[in-house]
């Protein structure tokens, strides 16, 4: 527990290094794409913010599969705030998305783009998770049943990422499909430093709810413990005490 | 074996005794099939616009169906009754898909000669309609009976059902779309595309059928 509070401190002072750098590179160092030109900078905030985003998709279906394993309360808190971060950060990649799509190509919404099509769909599954979640008042079966839905969540993301695409003729450009093949070498450094931030970011801020998780947990409970103590006072007070537990 | 048998059975027999479910979602089909006609003011269906008319309206059936799944267990207590019966919860999963893709198999016997009769459509596109129609069933039914048991042991009940399946059922739809477009295009059906679509139809079923009957127990457990 004492071990948590400095590394989370390391993590985000890591994270504002990382993102500084990055932003720096791509403001400083990365040239303006040919076709596009400053706009296609969106780029390094767009594409790391959707590949975390994926991630933590992915990160809570494993720790969903671990809390089914296992039954230990703490893989569903982990998989909850995956998806929480993941919903959040899946958000942010929609709304760049947009303003990249309306700079580049006009529009504010592209059907054409198959990536952004199904990350929407994605988006639009993942935030049915919270009014399942707590559409179930019982601790442990709102916990199984989020695991479930991860699991089943998470089983669904290839499968739409694959029937969308084979919906889509591909006649649309696609200047980014080849990020690693066929970007220039400055162009691909900013990439993964941005990548790399952007990963900081997700496991910092992760890492900050679950220790907020944890630290409300506690205090719960230890308002429980308060007030199971509290009634015998007020209790006395308006109850006539015996004389026997008086004394004791 | 005999616990699937007998809870599929149970399932039919009370729905062939009470007829809850499938009449309602007939009549659901044709007068959604009705206000399409009016909504998209044609008169005769072709294409994409046709597999979507048709696809669309079986899917919103098929929710009144999905809704209504698991009522009996929730207000009769036969979940309970699972859980203290020695058998494979998954036994109770398999047997509401094949129970859920009767009956849509079913409201689809119904529907798509209504269909062909309103807007126009080639009789002998039908068959081949119908059999993407019976692989759309099976992908429905397998995400139909984890969201419905999910939704049935909810506050939330039958808000959360669709509200979960819709997004989950997207791929199946785009594949579903993919192959019924052709089959009812305007020159007769032509079967361009198909092996793909249907393809990836079954294994949206395959992947489906296998997650439900791996995390059903989950559901169940208390």
């Amino acid at each position: 527990m004492s071990l948590q509070v400095p590394s989370a401190r390391a993590l985000a002072i890591a994270t504002v290094v990382a993102l500084g750098a990055a932003f720096a590179l791509v403001f400083f160092y990365a040239p303006n794409d040919a076709d596009q030109g400053f706009i296609q900078k969106i780029f390094y905030v767009h594409v790391p913010i959707a590949i975390c985003a994926l991630i933590g998709f992915v990160l809570a279906a494993f720790h969903a599969v671990r809390h089914l394993r296992t039954g230990d309360a703490i893989h569903d808190v982990r998989s909850y705030v995956a998806i929480h971060m993941g919903v959040i950060f899946g958000t942010a990649a929609l709304i760049t998305g947009s303003i990249w799509a309306r700079a580049a190509w006009g529009k504010w919404w592209v059907w054409e783009e198959p990536t952004l099509v199904s990350f929407l769909i994605v988006f639009l599954l993942y935030a049915t998770y919270y009014p399942l979640r707590y559409a179930i008042a019982d601790r442990e079966r709102q916990a199984r049943y989020a695991s479930v839905f991860a699991v089943t969540a998470g089983v669904f993301v290839p499968l739409n990422f694959m029937a969308v695409r084979m919906a889509e003729s591909l006649v649309h450009p696609r200047v980014f499909a080849t990020a690693d093949g066929g970007l220039p070498a400055e162009m691909l450094l900013t990439f993964l430093v941005a990548l790399a931030g952007m990963a900081l970011l997700f496991v910092t801020l992760m890492r900050f709810e679950l220790a907020a998780k944890s630290t409300s947990s506690a205090i719960s409970r230890l308002r429980r413990a308060v007030d199971n103590e509290a009634p015998i006072a007020p209790a006395s007070r308006i109850a006539p005490v015996a004389p026997s537990e008086a004394g004791s | 074996m005999s616990a699937f048998r007998t809870i599929l059975f149970k399932d039919l027999r009370v729905e062939l005794r009470t007829l809850q479910s499938l009449p309602a979602m007939a009549l659901f089909a044709v007068t959604t099939f009705v206000i399409f006609r009016f909504g998209l003011d044609r008169t005769d269906l072709e294409g994409s616009l046709a597999a979507g008319v048709l696809l669309v309206t079986i899917l919103f059936a098929a929710l009144l169906a999905i809704n209504r799944l698991f009522v009996a267990e929730r207000d009769e207590g036969g979940f309970d009754a699972i859980r203290l019966a020695p058998i494979d919860p998954a036994q109770l999963f398999l047997a509401k898909v094949v129970a859920l893709f009767i009956y849509l198999l079913a409201l689809e016997v119904i529907a798509l000669p209504v269909f062909a009769v309103f807007f126009g459509t080639e009789a002998g596109a039908l068959p081949s309609v119908l059999a993407v129609l019976a692989l759309v069933n099976l992908g429905l039914a397998a995400t139909g009976v984890l969201v419905s048991t999910i939704g049935a042991n909810s506050r939330a009940r039958d808000l959360l059902t669709p509200l979960v399946l819709l997004p989950l059922i997207v791929p199946l739809m785009i594949a579903a779309a993919g192959a019924a477009d052709p089959l009812l295009a305007a020159g007769g059906p032509s079967l361009s595309d198909a092996g793909k679509w249907m393809a990836s139809l079954a294994l949206y079923d395959l992947v489906f059928l296998l997650v439900g009957y791996a995390v059903y127990e989950f559901l169940l457990e208390d």
